[in-house]
């Protein structure tokens, strides 16, 4: 018997049931779909923390007060010691190491923003003009901080997009005063729209020169310091540099903790291709249950077309024939299935792709590979047991069934 | 042709041995008609299973066209079965969801016949037998006589040199019934060896040798003698 001919023989008894034929790749394409469309979330969760970070800049370091190697609380922490600040000059000390490029003291603290007799709390930020570019953001209108001495307590300040947008309506923001605390700031600029970024919203902020956030808030030191490294080859020196130096200056005492963005991406890169796994996984039980399903109804077929077989065999068709067009039945289908379940993941992935436009939602291509083997396989793997037992038929006992 | 020697058949009724065939000893020729009458339960249609290797002896030999077939694989069975029987049965065994035509095919595809050549045999056969208007209907829509004329077709599209029919009549009036065996008749009119089986005196008579069984054993030929 010929490929052609086992293959169309199989499909018109496909056919011949449709409802069967119809239920069975339903089962089976829910079951491909569900695995497309859950690792292409949970792929998407795991681009969209790689772009937030990326999003944050570029071979960036970031060095903060304390060291919390131990975790929680350490020893001095019981006797009411706090860790050492940072000080302004220990984060310009940082440009010192060939690998730093750029660095962007940072500090952070909030108060009242107030245009008349509209007012609302506010998160201000101190900082320098450099954070700008080491932290990829964008203007809207006017300028960033003015550069030049960091220790320059210039009265003005840079709004974020929501912030403009609340205390001045359409009106031109730059140039006018606003009051924040007890001190007054004239407006330079505006912050592009860019929306949340882990956690941290800058278009609900106010940025302003770093000396001049330690005026209104009364404080001299500095809650982080972000450090872009020349290259990406250089984080690394970058980070050795910014522990060695500020150890230096702070009297030999390692007492900050300097972490890198590539550090911290890494983790989440393997926690969330974890999760996408495991997301994975319980879909394809989903096959498994596809493939018992399709087992079972060829059972059924199998009992329900014994005059059928035992008619084969008696027109001279071998156990091995009869067992083949079971199997062909049996891989088409779970091919029919795999393959509109894959348009069915495809389209899910699209549609939610819609819908949280800013999750980055694509199924990746092993998920998809996996996706598709897995059914093939438990549609033959399930189909083995039925075609054999329909193969063993006696034929004189399969014709004398009525 | 077929050469029976001492066949017996034993089946296992529970516990139970129950034997279907006891010692047969046949011998028909190449182009014989020959029906096997006797009543039901006589052994009959289970002579006719080990004819056409449907069943194997529980002992004695069997040879077919000179070569023995007692033995042989499940494989090698299905070949001779395709390649020198046909069969015809009461309840005609059509495939539903196929039309006549297709039918009719079936032996030819799974005998691996390429698809041009299937196409021309079968044109003829449904030429033959007075079907080329119904080619395209499914069994459901034909008649009691015409599904049996598509069964006969069916067995005779890889021209088999044993024509093996089981009641062939039992399922239709008197009329049809005549044709059908008319049918037959000429088949084997041309050396197509012809074994009936039929409870039925009026239609075993009709056969040039003609079988009696009782219990498992030919009690009584008449006939030709081989």
């Amino acid at each position: 018997m010929k490929l052609i001919d086992v293959l169309l023989f199989a499909s018109g008894s496909l056919r011949g049931s449709r409802t069967r034929t119809l239920l069975m790749i339903l089962a089976m394409s829910i079951g491909v779909a569900a695995v497309v469309v859950l690792t292409g979330l949970g792929e998407g969760a795991r681009r969209y923390v790689v772009g937030q970070f990326s999003s944050l800049g570029t071979n960036l370091v970031i060095v903060f007060p304390g060291r919390t190697e131990t975790a929680g609380i350490g020893p001095g922490m019981l006797i009411g010691q706090i860790p050492r600040e940072l000080s302004l000059d220990d984060a310009q000390a940082l440009l010192r190491s060939y690998a730093v490029s750029r660095i962007a003291p940072l500090t952070i603290g909030s108060t009242q923003v107030s245009l008349g007799a509209l007012n609302r709390e506010v998160i201000v930020l101190g900082s320098t003009a450099e954070l700008l570019e080491v932290r990829h953001m964008n203007m809207g209108q006017g300028q960033f901080l003015p550069a030049g001495d960091v220790h320059a307590s210039e009265s003005v300040c840079v709004l974020g997009a929501k912030i403009k947008r609340e205390l001045f309506g359409q009106q031109q923001a730059v140039g006018a005063w606003v009051r924040l605390g007890d001190r007054r700031f004239r407006v330079v600029g505006v912050m592009a729209s860019q929306g949340e970024s882990m956690g941290f919203n800058t278009d609900e902020i106010v940025i302003v020169p770093i000396a001049s956030a330690h005026m209104l808030f009364n404080t001299s030191g500095v809650f982080r310091v972000l450090v872009e490294a020349k290259s990406r080859d250089a984080i690394e020196a970058a980070k050795r540099d910014a522990e060695q130096i500020l150890m230096v200056r702070h009297s030999g005492e390692r007492d900050v903790t300097v972490i890198t963005q590539d550090a911290v991406l890494a983790t989440f890169d393997r926690i969330l291709r974890a999760l996408t796994l495991a997301v994975g996984g319980i879909a394809s039980i989903s096959l498994a249950v596809a493939g018992i399903l399709i087992m079972n109804v060829m059972l059924i077929a199998v009992s329900q077309r014994i005059k059928e077989i035992g008619l084969l065999k008696a027109l001279g068709a071998p156990a091995a024939q009869i067992r083949n067009l079971f199997f062909a039945e049996a891989i088409l289908l779970s091919g029919i299935g795999s393959v509109a379940g894959l348009l069915l993941g495809e389209a899910g992935v699209v549609v939610i792709g819609r819908i949280y436009p800013s999750l980055p939602v694509v199924a990746p291509w092993w998920a998809v590979l996996a996706a598709l083997g897995t059914a093939l396989g438990t549609g033959i793997l399930f189909s083995v047991w039925p075609a054999r037992r329909a193969a063993r038929l006696d034929p004189v006992m399969a014709l004398a069934r009525s | 042709m077929i050469r029976l020697e001492n066949v017996s058949r034993i089946f296992a009724v529970g516990d139970q041995q129950v034997a279907a065939l006891r010692g047969i000893n046949l011998d028909i020729a190449a182009g014989d008609y020959v029906s096997i009458m006797g009543p039901s339960g006589s052994g009959k249609s289970t002579l006719l299973n080990l004819i056409g290797l449907l069943d194997r002896p529980s002992s004695g030999t069997y040879r077919l066209d000179g070569g023995d077939v007692t033995d042989l694989t499940d494989e090698q069975q299905a070949r001779v079965r395709s390649e020198k029987v046909g069969f015809v049965f009461q309840a005609f065994h059509l495939v539903p969801r196929l039309t006549a035509a297709m039918n009719i095919e079936l032996p030819l595809i799974l005998a691996g016949i390429p698809a041009d050549e299937r196409k021309a045999r079968v044109a003829q056969l449904l030429e033959n037998y007075g079907l080329a208007d119904r080619a395209d209907h499914r069994p459901d829509q034909l008649s009691g006589g015409q599904r049996q004329r598509v069964a006969i077709a069916r067995a005779t599209s890889m021209h088999p040199a044993v024509l093996l029919a089981d009641e062939p009549t039992g399922n239709l009036d008197q009329t049809t019934g005549k044709e059908v065996l008319n049918l037959l008749e000429q088949l084997a009119a041309q050396h197509v060896t012809l074994i009936i089986v039929t409870h039925d005196p009026a239609i075993g008579g009709r056969a040039a040798r003609q079988l009696h069984m009782v219990d498992g054993q030919i009690t009584d030929e008449t006939g030709r003698s081989p």
